[in-house]
């Protein structure tokens, strides 16, 4: 498979300003319709309908409102943010101005998470240049609307990237998510209406607003329409991000990236599934595998349960807390694997532990406990082979 | 401490506060400043900011002990982060961390005698696609290999401070 630059945007030719002079024309209420009209769907992980979410905070009454960038991005696996971030963050920055204008916003935030600290002073330089040139500030090209934004630092937190939590720590608080609703919608950053998208989300808008909405639905699938920016590592040749329009096969992709002898493929990162050659020809779309940002490749050479317990111990620490489900229960799932390990897992126990992580997904607070337990479901159904009944360890 | 030294600490962090504006929201912003400033939060700093911000010390306490870039224990100058999590595993960040430990001569979560460095774990902070790969206070170094990393530490040995703008 060759890569198809008439399917990319966000990798397209983009002019600075264009889309952002095109939007401070039109009423908010026609922003919105665009937005709807598109059908574009969040790129953090949750794909809820961007336009849906606008108009949901347009709507609602308390001011002032805010736009929140979530730049955040921890899912293991993910890192097409930093590359939007690094190379091309006038996209985002001016994304996260016409959503401004269409909620009624003066203020945007970009919370960074702290791993990317070093990204501050280029990010900084080029806030100061939009600022410059009337693209951002006060009266932005003589529309007399106002707009700012400021960039906050993460301080090391996975769970910061969960939405509430998030706006938890722009509050100076522990990063612990809030039960939903109220949504941020409508009480989000310091009980404001809050819009809260990912970094990817923001830099598609002013292409839309630029070639519109019937433009942007020309790539994709039936239900999940545009391209995606895909992180690929792991046992691959070219390792990279890719721009790729949804409905592409992982099977293509393992192609593209020249990946050799594969056995498994993470789809979006530790919260993810594992599959395995048998469904390497589904397609990639919210709509059959929702693909999040992460693609990690495993040959044959990997033990998939070295794997999955570099999964678990991820969600153990990263884990707030709160919640016992999540808290105890990525504990108990840990637990299993090391029995695993040592050749001392019964299957009895483990349909004991499976039905456990069934409850997790439904019992845990936030989306971080409902999905840390896929990686374990997944591969114990996919590897079975590889998994159970090992030979038990004598020393060690 | 002498009393001296305890008026300096008080009006150093009051200072910092009133820069970011004594509001509850800035709590964060007002740690990690402080954070990098004294290299850990000691039980006096966190005491101080809650008097300044009006707000109780355990709910200050609370917020430090949450994010782990943020020390309520004394560190290294220079905090070596390794990546632990699954692509930098693949692609062979046990090496790296037995370099380090080796070159060293200290085990992860421990600090070197002169204080130059303390080595820690931490999770995917997104360089999969150049892993292994590693922060040292706010610097990212990537596609590590033994070799390179000995050569990065010697130069932060010698003082040679942050490499990336
Ligand atoms: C544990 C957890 C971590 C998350 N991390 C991120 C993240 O790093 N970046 C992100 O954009 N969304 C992340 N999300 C999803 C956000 O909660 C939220 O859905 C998203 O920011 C909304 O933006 P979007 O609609 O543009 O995708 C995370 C969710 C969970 C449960
Ligand atoms: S599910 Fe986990 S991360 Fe989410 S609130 Fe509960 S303990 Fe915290
Ligand atoms: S797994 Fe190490 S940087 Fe992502």
């Amino acid at each position: 498979m060759l890569i198809d630059s008439k399917k990319q945007i966000l990798f397209s030719e983009f002019t600075p300003g264009y889309g952002l002079s095109i939007a401070l024309k039109m009423s908010p209420e026609k922003i919105i319709d665009i937005m709807i009209r598109s059908t574009l769907r969040g790129r953090g992980g949750a794909g809820f309908p961007t336009g849906l979410k606008w108009q949901a905070t347009a709507k609602a009454q308390k001011t002032p409102k805010y736009i929140v960038c979530n730049a955040d991005e921890g899912e293991p696996g993910t890192f097409k943010d930093r590359i939007l971030l690094s190379d091309y963050s006038e996209k985002l920055f001016e994304g996260m101005t016409i959503a401004g204008k269409a909620v009624g916003s003066n203020k945007g935030i970009v919370y960074l998470r702290g791993e990317y600290r070093y990204l501050l002073k280029k990010l900084d330089k080029v806030l100061n240049r939009l600022r410059k040139i009337g693209y951002l500030g006060k009266n932005i090209l003589n529309s007399g609307f106002d707009f700012d934004i400021e960039i906050v630092l993460g301080s090391g937190a996975y769970i910061c990237g969960e939405e509430t939590a998030l706006i938890e720590s722009l509050e100076g608080n522990r990063g612990e998510a809030r039960n939903k609703p109220p949504f941020p919608t409508d009480e989000g950053y310091l009980g404001c209406p809050t819009v809260v998208n990912n970094v990817e989300t923001f830099s598609y808008v002013p292409y839309i607003i630029n070639k519109g909405a019937d433009w942007f639905m020309e790539i994709g699938t039936e239900k999940s329409k545009g391209s995606k920016l895909f992180s690929i590592s792991g046992d691959v040749k070219f390792p990279g991000v890719y721009e790729l329009p949804f409905g592409v096969s992982i099977a293509e992709i393992l192609e593209l990236v020249g990946a050799r002898d594969t056995k498994a493929v993470q789809v979006g990162g530790a919260s993810g599934i594992c599959i395995s050659k048998k469904d390497f020809d589904k397609p990639l779309a919210f709509e059959s595998l929702p693909p999040g940002g992460s693609i990690i490749v495993f040959n044959k050479s990997r033990d998939m349960l070295k794997v999955l317990k570099n999964f678990i111990e991820f969600f153990v620490e990263e884990s707030c807390g709160q919640c016992t489900p999540c808290r105890e229960g990525n504990y108990r799932l840990l637990e299993a694997v090391e029995k695993l390990e040592r050749g001392e897992c019964s299957i009895n126990y483990l349909k004991v532990l499976r039905k456990l992580a069934e409850s997790m997904k439904y019992t845990s607070k936030c989306g971080l406990g409902q999905t840390s337990p896929n990686a374990f479901l997944s591969i114990i159904d996919n590897f079975k082979g590889e998994i159970l009944a090992r030979p038990k360890k004598v020393n060690d | 401490m002498f009393r001296y030294q305890e008026e300096i600490l008080a009006n150093e962090i009051k200072s910092i506060v009133e820069k970011y504006g004594n509001k509850r929201e800035n709590l964060l912003r007002i740690l990690q400043e402080l954070n990098d400033k004294y290299n850990y939060l000691s039980e006096q700093v966190l005491q101080n900011v809650a008097s300044c911000l009006k707000i109780s010390p355990s709910e200050v306490y609370g917020v430090a002990t949450f994010y782990s870039f943020l020390n309520t224990k004394p560190k290294g100058k220079y905090v070596i982060r390794v990546c632990k999590t699954i692509v930098c595993d693949l692609n062979g960040k046990d090496k790296i961390i037995n370099t380090i430990e080796n070159e060293l001569g200290i085990k992860v979560g421990e600090t070197t005698k002169d204080g130059l460095f303390t080595l820690e774990y931490t999770n995917c902070m997104g360089m999969c696609n150049q892993g292994p790969a590693m922060l040292i206070n706010n610097d990212i170094y990537y596609n590590l290999d033994p070799e390179k990393v000995v050569e990065i530490i010697e130069k932060y040995a010698r003082g040679g401070d942050s490499n990336v703008d």
